[in-house]
């Protein structure tokens, strides 16, 4: 236990002397070395930057006693459909440039990275024009299959899902109750199923949505939580993952759907003919409109927590003038420390309301409706989507 | 933020792909034996429940039996008790009553006896009586006809008294 908390104060020291060193090496080296964070733009591009994917793996960055700025980290590959084919090559080969500056010959086609996109330069184009509005001129984008920092992120997940839970399933075979992490994950287990299948989707029918509800269900939560790691992964936060995901749900709610949903939606039972006309093309509407809220849901709340963490974190290098730099990293550190808390609390959260709202909705489809209370029935159930959205959204 | 120029279709493909199979892998590795194993657990808890309430309302059933028994048994030594008890009256009331009826013969006996002997005796006295009498009367005639006058005396009277019918 001694030993413990020895090792824990002097990490803290460690820490706080590095910071300090950190503090110091910032003021000596005040020029403009590309790539240190010092202003409010900067800081503000900064986060602009890392809300967006990454072709490479960025840890972090510090400037050598030379004055020289090192990048640590580790290239991914980039695999881009081109006007020549599918190219595959290293995002090293883009020296951490992303602003179109270095070009990549490969197979052919010349590319470049502006701002996390690669770009296929036009032919015979040799290096990238801008217009006003800082688009490229004289080049194109391409299919961008690599394996960016969030499809690491999410093969990451992937793996620790499939390695945690295959490993509860093994346990499962010489005993009936999992002992050490398998007991964690049990309960969260079935907590999404009597929780959140069977309640919203009934007992029946809840077992065939078990693996697609519990799979997104840890994959959202896992990719959040890794989001909170020093890490820098922002996968939940893209807008391309939380649509897949709200596809997903989408198509599983139209090829579960039975009889009585569809004739909710066209023709409308127990109201006018009028009634009947125009609830239809608002009851199209909502077909969309439901998983266009999970996924803007997801996407809004994780960017916007990225964004408040990263803010806060900012705070202690736009402060340091004003409170020094021990004033500012505490008062950085304060804050950041309660809205992280809130963060984990919100990562948990959005994977919950993700799968809660998913299987409302497949269980809305999937609803059989008694014939005499069918109209109340679905305004109840209309109603409850409702409260739930104003109570989370 | 540019949120359609941001929108990257290589990622949502990547992410598709990814999804897909993980759920596949999921489904097959994972969730399909948990659940199945949880559905199994909870259907052996269930069963093990069921069968607790089994035997408690076996046990119940056992314990109504036992104290039913017990008082049923308790009943029937009551009854015997009370049988004996009356029986036991019975006897001492018979014995009473063949006591009194033997008692009451006795003294019957014992009086019938004595009225016998009573009778004996008397009879004894009466023949006593008489002979003492017929002595006395043989020594007062001996004395009354030792004369010649007195015997024709008498004979007179009794000729007498004859008078010839």
């Amino acid at each position: 236990m001694m030993k413990k908390n020895l090792g824990i104060t002097s990490l803290l020291f460690a820490l706080f002397v590095s910071v300090q060193s950190f503090a110091i090496s910032d003021k000596e080296h005040a020029t403009d070395h590309g790539g240190e964070v010092n202003t409010k733009e900067e800081v503000n591009e900064y986060i602009q930057h890392h809300l967006k994917d990454a072709h490479d793996f960025h840890l972090f960055s510090y400037t050598d006693s030379h004055g020289e700025r090192k990048h640590i980290g580790f290239p991914l590959p980039v695999i881009v459909w081109s006007s020549n084919g599918l190219q595959t090559f290293m995002s090293s080969a883009f020296h951490h440039d992303d602003a179109g500056n270095v070009i990549v010959e490969k197979g052919g086609s010349r590319f470049v990275k502006i701002h996390e996109k690669i770009y296929e330069l036009d032919k015979g184009a040799t290096e990238v024009a801008f217009d006003e509005a800082h688009h490229p001129t004289n080049a194109h984008k391409v299919l961008d299959f690599s394996v960016t920092k969030g499809v690491f992120g999410m093969l990451l997940a992937g793996l620790l899902l499939v390695w945690a839970f295959a490993s509860l399933a093994k346990q499962y075979k010489n005993k009936s109750v999992p002992t050490g992490f398998g007991r964690i994950l049990e309960p969260l287990v079935l907590y999404v199923r009597d929780e959140i299948a069977r309640p919203n989707i009934g007992e029946k029918k809840y077992q065939r949505f078990m693996p697609f509800l519990l799979t997104v269900f840890f994959f959202i939560w896992v990719l959040n939580l890794l989001g909170m790691t020093p890490l820098g992964f922002n996968v939940t936060g893209n807008i391309a993952v939380t649509f897949c995901l709200a596809l997903f749900t989408f198509l599983i709610v139209q090829f579960s759907a039975n009889k009585d949903y569809w004739k909710h939606i066209f023709w409308m039972p127990g109201v006018p003919v009028p009634m009947k006309i125009i609830l239809m093309p608002i009851e199209i509407l909502g077909m969309f409109t439901k998983p266009f809220s999970l996924m803007i849901r997801l996407f809004a709340n994780i960017t916007a927590g990225h964004f408040v963490v990263m803010s806060l974190i900012a705070l202690m290098i736009l402060l340091k003038s004003s409170f020094g730099a021990v004033g500012s990293t505490g008062i950085s550190f304060v804050l950041t420390l309660f809205i992280t808390v809130i963060e984990l609390l919100v990562a948990f959260l959005q994977a919950f309301i993700f799968t809660m709202l998913s299987a409302l909705f497949i269980g809305m489809a999937v609803a059989e409706h008694d014939h005499e209370h069918e109209h109340d029935a679905h305004g109840h159930e209309v109603s409850d989507v409702e409260d739930v959205r104003e109570n989370f959204v | 933020m540019d949120l359609l120029n941001d929108f990257s279709p290589g990622l949502f493909v990547m992410q598709a792909i990814i999804l897909l199979v993980l759920i596949f892998l999921l489904a097959k590795f994972a969730w399909k034996p948990i659940m199945q194993s949880l559905n199994e657990r909870e259907k052996g808890i269930q069963d093990a429940l069921d069968a607790a309430e089994n035997a408690r309302k076996e046990m119940q059933n056992l314990q109504a039996d036992n104290d039913r028994l017990l008082q049923e048994a308790r009943a029937e030594r009551e009854s015997m008790l009370k049988e004996a008890r009356e029986i036991k009256e019975k006897m001492i009331s018979d014995a009473k009553e063949q006591a009194q009826v033997e008692g009451d013969k006795m003294i019957a006996q014992a009086q019938a006896a004595i009225e016998s002997e009573k009778k004996a005796a008397m009879a004894e006295i009466k023949s006593q009586v008489a002979t003492l009498s017929v002595d006395i009367a043989e020594k007062v005639i001996k004395e009354e006809l030792s004369s010649k006058d007195k015997q024709l005396k008498l004979v007179e009277n009794m000729l007498g008294d004859i008078k010839l019918n």
